[in-house]
């Protein structure tokens, strides 16, 4: 009895009464988390000094970096969720999948136009096929696929699998993106934080962007708590439609 | 297992299987090149290897859609799924018979193709190897996206869209190979084996992707 209520299990969120309980607790705490970690990261953002070599524009950076990050750790949510979907076939899991997938593509796109206009003064090009970019590109069209797959299904439960599988059929390409700038030796520029020795980055950059960093991890875990929450609505409704449909039906027989 | 093969193989040359499809939309799309970039033999010789691949891909991508669908329309599949033989194994012959019947054609028409595009003998040559290893592996990432849109009823646009980003790898070190082969500083050999490790690769999980995939939608 002691170990039930000791540890909260993640099956506890199987019952999606339950989780929508936790969810509606949850949404208002992360979203006032989210804009006071956004309101102080602007401001350190804008007070950043300028850099002497980029200027101004490097303050694209505490926007797009961060971005970047948000783009693969939404597909690493996925890839977790497919896990879930596969082994223990969650129920919650196809739903988190499904839900992460607009909001990493988004990150995806939010990262690529950035880095586009942070590029044209830098490098003085909007595109270039560099090994970077290009993984991203990819990244981009694997959500773009994974969204069409999950809206191709008549049964949404019948694209839980199809969608898991799929998704661990692209995580492949995460490594591939992260290492791509120390694998070739194109035009974007190697990572400068995570590293396992120091930062190769002044503590007055640092601190703003893993500020922000953090800001965009609260987005996007208070807009898939929101997405999640959405997808069980609709699923609900889904399901009163198809009871209401069937009710006439059984009144004639 | 042998059965199986031969019956796939008989499947696709009889009665419109469209073995020779496969080659006929190869041959357009080279032939669609020329028109696009203009007939300037230098230009095309240098874009050949890029050329053959692109149509390869695109080539293997077209009888995907059909693998499963049609042996789950005619309930054939759960017959497959139901067999003592593993399940991965049974993918893995049908993925084998798909590249028999789509891939090696592919590399057969490829010196034919290389010299209309003005492609060295070394480099024709440089290009079979290299679409011999690696065609193997789009059939092996096909079964994936053909399993997993086996109960869509139009499935063929998305599992183009779900595969073509999975195998674009195989695509870079493909031509990076034949570069390899044909200029000297850049080496053949490390993306080659990048190639061969790609199909090896995909050969075990691909079949087994697709497995997890079919048993779901059997029942």
């Amino acid at each position: 009895m002691t170990t039930e209520t000791l540890k909260p299990s993640i099956w506890a969120f199987a019952n999606p009464t339950r989780f929508m309980g936790f969810a509606n607790k949850a949404i208002p705490v992360l979203a006032t988390i989210t804009l006071g970690l956004l309101a102080i990261g602007l401001w350190m953002s804008f007070n950043a000094p300028e850099d002497y070599q980029q200027g101004y524009t490097v303050l694209i950076m505490f926007i797009h970096v961060p971005a970047a990050w948000l783009a693969m750790m939404s597909y690493s949510v996925m890839c977790f969720s497919a896990i879930g979907t596969i082994v223990w076939r969650h129920p919650l899991a196809d739903v988190s999948l499904r839900s992460a997938a607009p909001l990493g593509a988004m990150f995806t796109i939010l990262a690529l136009a950035t880095g586009s206009l942070w590029g044209k003064p830098m490098w003085g090009t909007w595109w270039e096929w560099d090994a970077r970019m290009t993984s991203v590109l990819v990244l981009l069209i694997i959500y773009l696929g994974l969204i069409a797959l999950s809206k191709a299904f008549e049964e949404p439960s019948e694209a839980a699998l199809p969608l898991a599988v799929m998704t661990l059929t692209g995580a492949p390409l995460l490594p591939i993106i992260k290492f791509s700038v120390d694998w070739w030796n194109t035009l974007h520029q190697p990572a400068s934080v995570s590293r396992f020795e120091r930062p190769a980055m002044s503590a007055e950059f640092l601190y703003p962007l893993l500020i922000m960093a953090i800001a965009y991890m609260a987005i996007f875990f208070t807009l898939h708590l929101m997405a999640m929450r959405n997808e069980i609505l609709a699923r609900r409704i889904r399901t009163l439609k198809m009871q209401a449909a069937r009710k006439p039906a059984k009144g004639d027989a | 297992m042998f059965a199986l093969l031969k019956r796939e193989i008989s499947l696709s040359v009889r009665a419109g299987g469209g073995a020779l499809t496969g080659v006929l939309f190869f041959l357009a799309v080279v032939s669609v090149f020329p028109f696009a970039v203009g007939p300037d033999t230098k230009l095309l010789s240098h874009l050949a290897p890029a050329i053959l691949w692109i149509g390869a891909l695109l080539a293997s991508l077209l009888g995907l859609d059909r693998l499963f669908a049609q042996e789950r329309e005619d309930g054939s599949l759960d017959i497959l799924v139901m067999q003592p033989h593993p399940l991965p194994l049974t993918i893995f012959v049908k993925a084998c018979a798909h590249w028999l019947m789509t891939g090696l054609p592919l590399v057969m028409a490829t010196p034919l193709f290389g010299i209309m595009l003005n492609l060295s003998p070394l480099g024709i040559g440089a290009t079979m190897i290299t679409l011999l290893a690696g065609t193997p592996a789009i059939s092996f990432i096909g079964v994936v996206g053909a399993a997993v849109s086996v109960k869509l009823p139009r499935g063929g646009m998305l599992i183009s869209i779900l595969v073509l980003p999975l195998v674009i790898p195989i695509l870079i070190f493909g031509v990076a190979a034949i570069t390899g082969a044909l200029e000297d500083p850049a080496p053949f050999t490390a993306p080659f084996l990048f190639v061969c490790a790609i199909t090896l690769f995909t050969s075990v999980l691909g079949p087994l992707a697709a497995s997890i995939m079919l048993r779901h939608s059997a029942d």
